[in-house]
């Protein structure tokens, strides 16, 4: 126990860098996802029989595509065709790409969750489409999508670790290369699991915050 | 001022309205009965552009509905509708719902939209509960507030959609009595209702439809208590003595 607080004192300092990258990764992809998400959602709730399709099929592609395979395509691949990005750039992109697809899933769930009388409303009032979306079925849809949106964030500041596989240093990397430095597996790995878990714990309330309120009529 | 002639529509393959010709003038209320499936609600949803129509024409004040053309939102600020369920927005106050056509729709300012909402909540009957939010609201009182919101549009006609139909019978009242004062003041209205006094008082004409014809129609007396028709005799006994 005493070498642990030991390595804590010693290691600290440089998994710190990693969790500043963990974090510009979890926010960045998290703000992509959400975006692109919304547009693929409205997309599929158009009524535009293109606009769904082809928002469909992109969910189903991106779906069926591990983030790992995403990563290396943007990273490794994208270069040959004149597109050269960052480490990070093509971590944030491929993370917020591979769950733009869930977003995209979870916010359709909630405009559909809308009563159509609702929309109905809307236009008798002579609202147009997008008014419709922006004033009366998306404020209504957040409460229903926000306990799966914190899940979601969960899940991308675990999967934010993916990143390391194209050279991202996040903490999992700087775990993995101090551990392979020192052979101090255990005291690294220990520390590296607590530091996302002392992460993750305010979004955890978060979501279960979330829920609450959702619970509430 | 809306000119129905010749419409025509169906859900698939079940044909609701057959040949609907019908006109309904300025300060004139008209109420539609008929067996529930009749038709009566899909012509009001017709005639403000929530359904299309498949043939026949529907105009309003000389402008033809099409739900797909932009004409469709300034004639739904010149009709409103009022609907079986309310539908009011949940996630805003009472006074915010009346107002979110006029600021939102119209551009009207916001103070000048806020007072005039106001004046109608308390038309309504319902100035002191207008920070409310719906779900806190009686059925009757939130079909008041949908009734202050069409107001809020200020229409030249109103289609009501079984307005009294989802209350608790000990509501009606308050809503049918708002209802009849517009009437009195003047306002255009089409009421869809299976609430044959209120037809019996306020109606000027009444439409009585089944299976998506007009079969009868007249000055409400004339057909509430002599109706011609064998149909419509039958739905009046009906409606009149269930036991």
């Amino acid at each position: 126990m005493q070498s642990f607080w030991r390595d804590t004192i010693e290691f600290l300092p440089i998994l710190m860098n990693g969790v500043a990258l963990t974090i510009i990764v979890t926010i960045g992809s998290l703000l992509l996802s959400t975006l692109l998400g919304l547009i693929w959602a409205l997309m599929r709730v158009s009524g535009i029989g293109v606009l769904s399709g082809l928002s469909a099929g992109l969910i189903n592609v991106i779906r069926g595509i591990p983030i790992i395979v995403l990563l290396f395509y943007l990273y490794f691949v994208m270069p040959e065709f004149g597109l050269t990005l960052t480490a990070l750039q093509a971590a944030i992109l491929g993370l917020g790409i591979a769950y733009s697809a869930y977003q995209a899933e979870n916010f359709r769930a909630g405009i559909e969750a809308i009563d159509k009388g609702q929309v109905e409303a809307a236009q008798a009032i002579g609202m147009g489409w997008w008014q419709t979306m922006r004033r009366v079925v998306l404020p209504q849809a957040i409460k229903i999508v926000l306990p799966p949106y914190g899940n979601v964030m969960i899940m991308m500041l675990k999967d934010s670790s993916q990143a390391s596989t194209i050279t991202v240093a996040e903490l999992a990397l700087q775990g993995k290369l101090i551990a392979s430095s020192t052979f101090k597996n255990t005291s690294v790995f220990t520390l590296v699991a607590l530091m996302y878990l002392t992460m993750s714990i305010p979004l955890i309330l978060l979501v279960r915050h979330f829920e609450k309120r959702a619970g509430q009529k | 001022m809306i000119e129905l002639s010749n419409v025509h529509k169906s859900f698939g393959k079940v044909e609701v309205l057959k040949g609907i010709t019908a006109s309904v003038e300025k300060g004139e209320v008209v109420c539609i009965i008929g067996p529930s499936g009749s038709g009566k609600s899909t012509i009001l949803r017709c005639i403000n552009g929530l359904e299309s129509y498949d043939s026949g024409d529907i105009t309003v004040e000389g402008a033809r509905v099409d739900r797909n053309a932009p004409s469709i939102v300034s004639i739904r600020t010149q009709v409103s509708m009022v609907f079986q369920r309310f539908n009011l927005f949940p996630h805003r106050t009472a006074l915010e719902n009346v107002i979110e056509g006029p600021v939102y729709v119209k551009k009207e300012p916001r103070a000048a939209a806020l007072e005039r909402g106001r004046a109608l909540l308390a038309q309504v009957g319902l100035a002191e509960k207008a920070e409310v939010h719906p779900p806190q609201l009686s059925g009757g009182q939130q079909q008041r507030v949908a009734i202050a919101r069409a107001l809020a549009m200020q229409p030249k006609a109103i289609l009501f959609d079984e307005p009294t139909s989802a209350l608790d019978p000990e509501l009606v009242g308050d809503v049918l009595s708002v209802m009849r004062k517009l009437a009195d003041d003047g306002m255009t209205m089409v009421v869809v209702t299976h609430e044959m006094g209120f037809a019996r008082d306020v109606a000027d004409r009444v439409l009585f439809i089944d299976g998506g014809v007009i079969v009868e129609q007249g000055p409400a007396k004339s057909v509430l208590n002599q109706p011609q028709h064998a149909r419509t005799q039958d739905f009046l006994r009906r409606v009149l003595h269930p036991l």
